[in-house]
């Protein structure tokens, strides 16, 4: 036999070797073990940047505390003086009411959006992302550009409206009086938050078969009834969840509140986050801030659970998938 | 019911043309089948037909009124559609009452035709589950139950029998079959399966990249393929085509000599394509040696794939063949079986 052959006898032959896999090896085995290595790291950053400053935030929400103070236990005072504060309670009502017409004004536009979207549009991808725009901007940076586009003297939209198209005498005073600002505030915060409705209920509309369009047009549907009979059923699932969403982001909003009026005036835009802020760090009397934003919870838990209900699963989504 | 005519039809999706100019008479109460490979345009001419798809050119005709600018409601037409499309968040009766709550039907038509139809299927039980909850099958009978409950003038057909496992497809074949038979309405139905086309069509339409090949009942699509694509397509396994030269009334490939049907062999040394079904093969002592590379017995038949000379063959035998890989068995072509080809056009010789 020449040496080739008995190489190619010996490549043939060749089984992989038994190793021992060692005490360490043995260890990673072991499913308990590998449960808690994994998830330590998560927990511990949960525990350290989540559940202590929210418990210390529960904590100083019953203390009287002040900057450069440590505060005493004074039980529900913070609460109780609060509910005679009238500013608070406009804070919460205004809370509602901003995270109320928001939301409308961002699904009603959200959708429409999204279902021209669906359509085929020339330039669909240009305009997808033209409308992820609002999006990408830094709050902080949109607000900015907001204060201008709302400023007494400067606002494009008085001059527009007032010397280019001659539709009206004075220039609007959008931030200096309580209702003009409350609707530019709505308007900055939906004009901010489509961009999340409209793409993830684009998505949404994207994973309706377009099939059941067909189906629904042989079975004589007009668009209408298209839409009311299928897209809206079918899209409800993700709506919920989009909704959601939406809703805590809108109720705890702070920065382009912050941003552009800074409460005012008169204290008419306060947020109950930017309120919380106001007194607890420029104001310094941290107790009360803290009571304010533990205030938010209850609201916060409702529309949690309201969603929980809202998304549980419906009937016929029960069963398999294999068609 | 009614009868639809597709006249010289043509469709382009920008620069692509997907249909040639297409014809093809579709008798009142008949069952079509259009079938061919993926891509031939098959499905394109079907929902041009129900009207999800423009006409580019030509027009198509459904009870002798052309129906080119007509909105697919209007057409009376119904569909079955390939996934079935069924509204997952109906029950099985809301599915198959919608077109009728939509044409606002009384309440007391809507279930007895709703019970028809479900009689008619068999879903009397399922009636109020969702679809999800149904099996593949019971799915495929609410898409037909939803066509149905319409009383169509035609029914379309896009592939229903493709998500299905190889038995449930069987019966399911039997079962539109026998739908056809009872309601008589005109079905025009979708395949790239052969076996589905041959077994429940009155006739066939084989198309291939956007023409039509050949139409006709089925078994004369397989004893009389109008060209080599045909003769490929139809029966399985697929027709032996061997490439070789008609010399001294003889068929010649490598050395091979086979004979040539009814002396019909065209000039000397003409090239030509000699095609034989493997079921046309013969065990004969007299016939041509051929090597044995694998043997599959199915119970009924055995299928033995050989080479003569260089050329794979397939054969199938209804006798039980025992030979083993290497052997060498001898096989002759039942003569007036054999299909010759140009070898350049494809088309039909003999």
């Amino acid at each position: 036999m020449s040496t080739v052959d008995s190489k190619t006898v010996d490549a043939l032959n060749w089984v992989a070797p038994k190793r021992d896999p060692g005490a360490l090896g043995r260890l990673m085995d072991n499913k308990m073990f590998l449960v808690c290595v994994c998830l330590f790291p998560a927990l511990g950053l949960l525990i350290v940047f989540l559940t202590y400053p929210l418990g210390l935030g529960i904590y100083l929400a019953f203390t009287d505390t002040q900057i450069g103070h440590a505060g005493e236990w004074v039980g529900l005072e913070n609460f109780e003086s609060l509910f005679q504060d009238r500013i608070f309670l406009n804070a919460v009502w205004w809370t509602v009411a901003y995270t109320f017409f928001a939301t409308i004004l961002k699904f009603g536009l959200g959708l429409w959006l999204a279902l021209l979207l669906n359509h085929h549009v020339p330039f669909k991808s240009l305009i997808r992302a033209i409308i992820l725009l609002p999006y990408i901007v830094p709050t902080v940076l949109s607000a900015i550009a907001f204060w201008w586009i709302y400023d007494p003297q400067f606002s494009i939209i008085s001059y527009v409206l007032v010397d280019k198209l001659h539709w009206m005498e004075h220039y609007i005073d959008f931030l200096g009086t309580p209702w003009n600002a409350r609707w530019s505030l709505i308007a900055a915060n939906v004009w901010r938050g489509i961009p999340f409705v409209a793409i993830t209920l684009l998505a949404g509309l994207q994973t309706i078969s377009p099939s059941l369009y067909e189906a629904a047009m042989l079975d004589g549907a007009s668009p209408w009834q298209r839409f009311r009979f299928v897209t809206r059923p079918l899209l409800m699932p993700i709506l919920a969840i989009v909704m959601t969403f939406s809703v805590l982001f809108t109720f705890t909003d702070f920065q382009l509140v912050y941003a552009i009026t800074r409460g005012g005036p008169i204290n008419a835009t306060h947020l109950m986050a930017t309120l919380a802020f106001q007194r607890g760090i420029p104001g310094s009397h941290l107790g009360e801030g803290a009571a304010i934003a533990v205030a938010m919870i209850p609201f916060l838990i409702l529309a949690t659970v309201f969603s929980y209900f809202a998304l549980g699963r419906r009937k016929w989504q029960q069963g398999s998938d294999n068609d | 019911m009614a009868n639809v005519s597709i006249r010289a039809v043509r469709k382009a999706f920008g620069t692509t043309q997907i249909l040639h100019g297409v014809d093809v008479e579709v008798e009142d109460g008949e069952f079509v089948i259009l079938v061919g490979p993926s891509g031939c345009g098959k499905s394109t001419l079907l929902r041009m037909i129900a009207g999800l798809e423009n006409i580019t050119r030509g027009e198509i005709a459904i009870g002798g009124r052309v129906v080119n600018d007509v909105a697919p409601k209007e057409r009376d037409i119904a569909m079955v559609f390939q996934n079935y499309a069924l509204y997952p968040h109906m029950t099985v009766r809301d599915n198959m009452a919608f077109s009728l709550k939509l044409a606002k039907a009384p309440k007391a038509v809507l279930e007895q035709k709703v019970g028809r139809a479900a009689d008619i299927l068999g879903l009397g039980q399922l009636l109020e589950r969702y679809p999800r909850q149904l099996s593949g099958g019971q799915r495929q009978r609410v898409a037909m139950g939803r066509a149905i409950v319409r009383d169509p003038q035609v029914f379309l057909f896009d592939e229903p029998l493709s998500n299905l496992d190889a038995k449930l497809r069987v019966n399911m074949r039997a079962e539109i079959k026998d739908l056809h038979q009872r309601l008589k309405t005109t079905i025009i139905y979708v395949t790239h399966d052969q076996i589905e086309a041959m077994t429940m069509a009155d006739k066939i339409v084989v198309m291939h990249a956007g023409r039509v090949e050949q139409i006709g009942a089925p078994l004369d699509l397989y004893d009389r393929p109008a060209n080599q694509f045909v003769a490929g397509f139809i029966g399985s396994p697929a027709m032996n085509f061997l490439n070789g030269h008609a010399r001294g009334g003889m068929f010649e490939v490598n050395g091979v000599r086979l004979p040539l049907p009814g002396g019909s062999a065209g000039e000397d040394g003409r090239p030509i394509v000699y095609g034989i079904r493997p079921e046309h093969w013969e065990l004969s002592d007299s016939g041509v040696p051929a090597t044995v590379r694998v043997t599959e017995p199915t119970g009924s038949e055995t299928q033995v794939m050989a080479r003569v000379g260089d050329t794979p063959v397939t054969c199938a035998f209804r006798e039980r063949v025992m030979a083993r890989p290497g052997e060498t068995i001898h096989i002759a072509p039942a003569p007036h079986q054999v299909h010759l080809f140009d070898q350049q056009t494809g088309m039909r010789l003999n």
